[in-house]
């Protein structure tokens, strides 16, 4: 019996412990981001000083979830309807695996029924710009899958199990060797505009970090443009 | 003491049931049901739903009785690594699924390769990724009932001069019946709700691999009365399977 009380005891004090000695999470800043910003996001975090938690998912899971309630200090979208100031600008670029091997040039090869094509799911604002561009350009796209966000699309193609599919350009970028770019005529592309806003107080400083000098630098080095 | 506990824990269930029919939207039901993306995603979810029960079936009640009936070393580690879809992250299957039958798979690349045949972003890739994630239920199950089977009426049988493929099919699986029914109906239940693995390895696309998990996700982002009428209908097919069958389902 006594065993177990000091048992008992010893657990109880373990998980005080662990509470109190996790480090001041209450102050740390929480920023909701679009999939597409994870590279640039996760470095602008490291620069900014104060803690900084993160959570990317796509744009529409993440308003979503903002409306349901979860406490977020700081959203920066990729879809334009979304509120907030302008922070970053991103466009399309079609990404294939390393050194082509479905010998895709441009949009008009996604009619073709013979090769594995990959677009973002309707419901995010990659796959709706995807969509207007292949419209935009007259193709009847054969598409294979429409993934729910642009990190399992990209992870695809890398992987070799995608010919091709259309993704942002700092996708193409963030993937480095893996991925080879091939660029949108401006005509059926899009200027997509990232909007970021502080929702609370306390999400002003990091706001105003992404749009400082610092921060514009970080995400150009990441292949956005900044307004 | 018990009862509360158990009443707390009913509420817990049927709570999120409560709020979903609450928020449902009633009165344009009708007109969102008819939706080709409602429609599709149903016919895909019982479709390979039932297909990955049939081959779960003929494929996991041979391993069961293997896992059951014969005595070999590392039997306990290949129960183990048998049943590890059943505990593995959904996502984390559909990937591995994705490096063993992919384009660039270690069998499916050399399968594309020379027949042109590819599982992913088809309607049996769904299949494929629903059984690995569902057979495994039929299995533990069916196993389970063979082993709590009495294996002197097969005995008996053999002493009046049944085969062994009558013995099998006279006695053993007829006794082991109620535990192959509530594995299917698990495996069947279990498949029906899949989405990490059928998302990772099969894609998404409307009428050929969106299946009611996925439209529910997706549509969650975008038109949440469509999802919570998704919602609605996939809980209405899956009552309608299992309360018919709550009797047999119960007796494992």
């Amino acid at each position: 019996m006594r065993r177990v009380v000091a048992l008992t005891a010893a657990l109880a004090l373990v998980l005080v412990l662990a509470a109190c000695g996790g480090g001041d999470d209450g102050d740390a800043v929480r920023v909701f981001a679009a999939a597409s910003l994870t590279d640039a996001f996760t470095e602008i975090a490291e620069a900014f000083v104060g803690e900084v938690t993160l959570s990317f998912a796509g744009s529409a899971t993440l308003r979503a979830q903002i409306e349901s309630g979860a406490p977020a200090d700081v959203f920066a979208s990729a879809d334009e309807r979304d509120d907030g100031e302008p922070f970053a600008l991103n466009t399309l670029e079609i990404a294939v695996p390393a050194g082509n091997p479905g010998g895709v040039t441009g949009l008009e090869d996604f009619a073709d029924d013979g090769l594995l094509l990959g677009v973002c799911a309707d419901e995010v604002p990659c796959g709706r710009y995807a969509r207007a561009g292949l419209a935009s350009a007259g193709v009847d796209a054969a598409i294979d899958t429409s993934e729910p966000d642009v990190r399992s699309l990209l992870t695809k193609i890398e992987a070799g199990e995608l010919d091709a599919g259309i993704v942002y350009r700092t996708d193409v970028v963030a993937s480095g060797a893996a991925v080879d770019g091939i660029a949108i005529p401006d005509d059926h592309n899009v200027a997509v505009t990232y909007p970021i806003a502080a929702l609370t107080d306390a999400g002003e400083d990091f706001v105003a970090f992404v749009r400082s000098d610092e921060g514009r630098a970080i995400l150009a080095a990441h292949g956005f443009e900044t307004p | 003491m018990l009862v509360v506990l158990a009443a707390v824990a009913a509420a817990y269930v049927l709570l999120p049931f409560a709020a979903l029919l609450q928020r449902a939207p009633w009165t344009d039901l009708g007109d969102l049901l008819g939706r080709p993306v409602v429609t599709d995603a149903l016919r895909l979810s019982v479709t390979t739903a039932v297909l990955a029960t049939a081959v779960s079936l003929v494929l996991g009640i041979p391993l069961a009785w293997l896992l059951a009936r014969t005595e070999f070393r590392g039997r306990s580690l290949a129960r183990a690594l048998l049943t590890l879809p059943m505990v593995l992250p959904p996502v984390v299957g559909g990937a591995a699924l994705l490096f063993a039958f992919g384009r660039r798979g270690l069998l499916g690349g050399p399968v594309y390769d020379s027949a042109g045949f590819l599982l992913p972003f088809s309607l049996w890739g769904v299949v494929a990724a629903n059984t690995f994630v569902a057979m495994p239920f039929l299995v533990l199950t069916v196993e389970a009932g063979l082993r709590g089977a009495d294996a002197r009426y097969e005995d008996a049988a053999a002493t009046l001069g049944a085969s062994r493929w009558t013995i099998l099919r006279r006695v053993t699986l007829p006794n082991a019946a109620p535990a192959i029914v509530a594995g299917a109906v698990l495996c069947w239940a279990r498949a029906l709700g899949e989405f990490g693995a059928t998302v990772t390895f099969a894609g998404n696309l409307q009428g050929r691999t969106q299946t009611m998990p996925l439209a529910v996700f997706l549509a969650l982002e975008s038109d949440r009365d469509a999802a919570i009428a998704l919602s609605l209908v996939l809980i209405a097919v899956s009552l309608a399977v299992l309360l018919p069958l709550r009797d047999r389902w119960l007796t494992v």
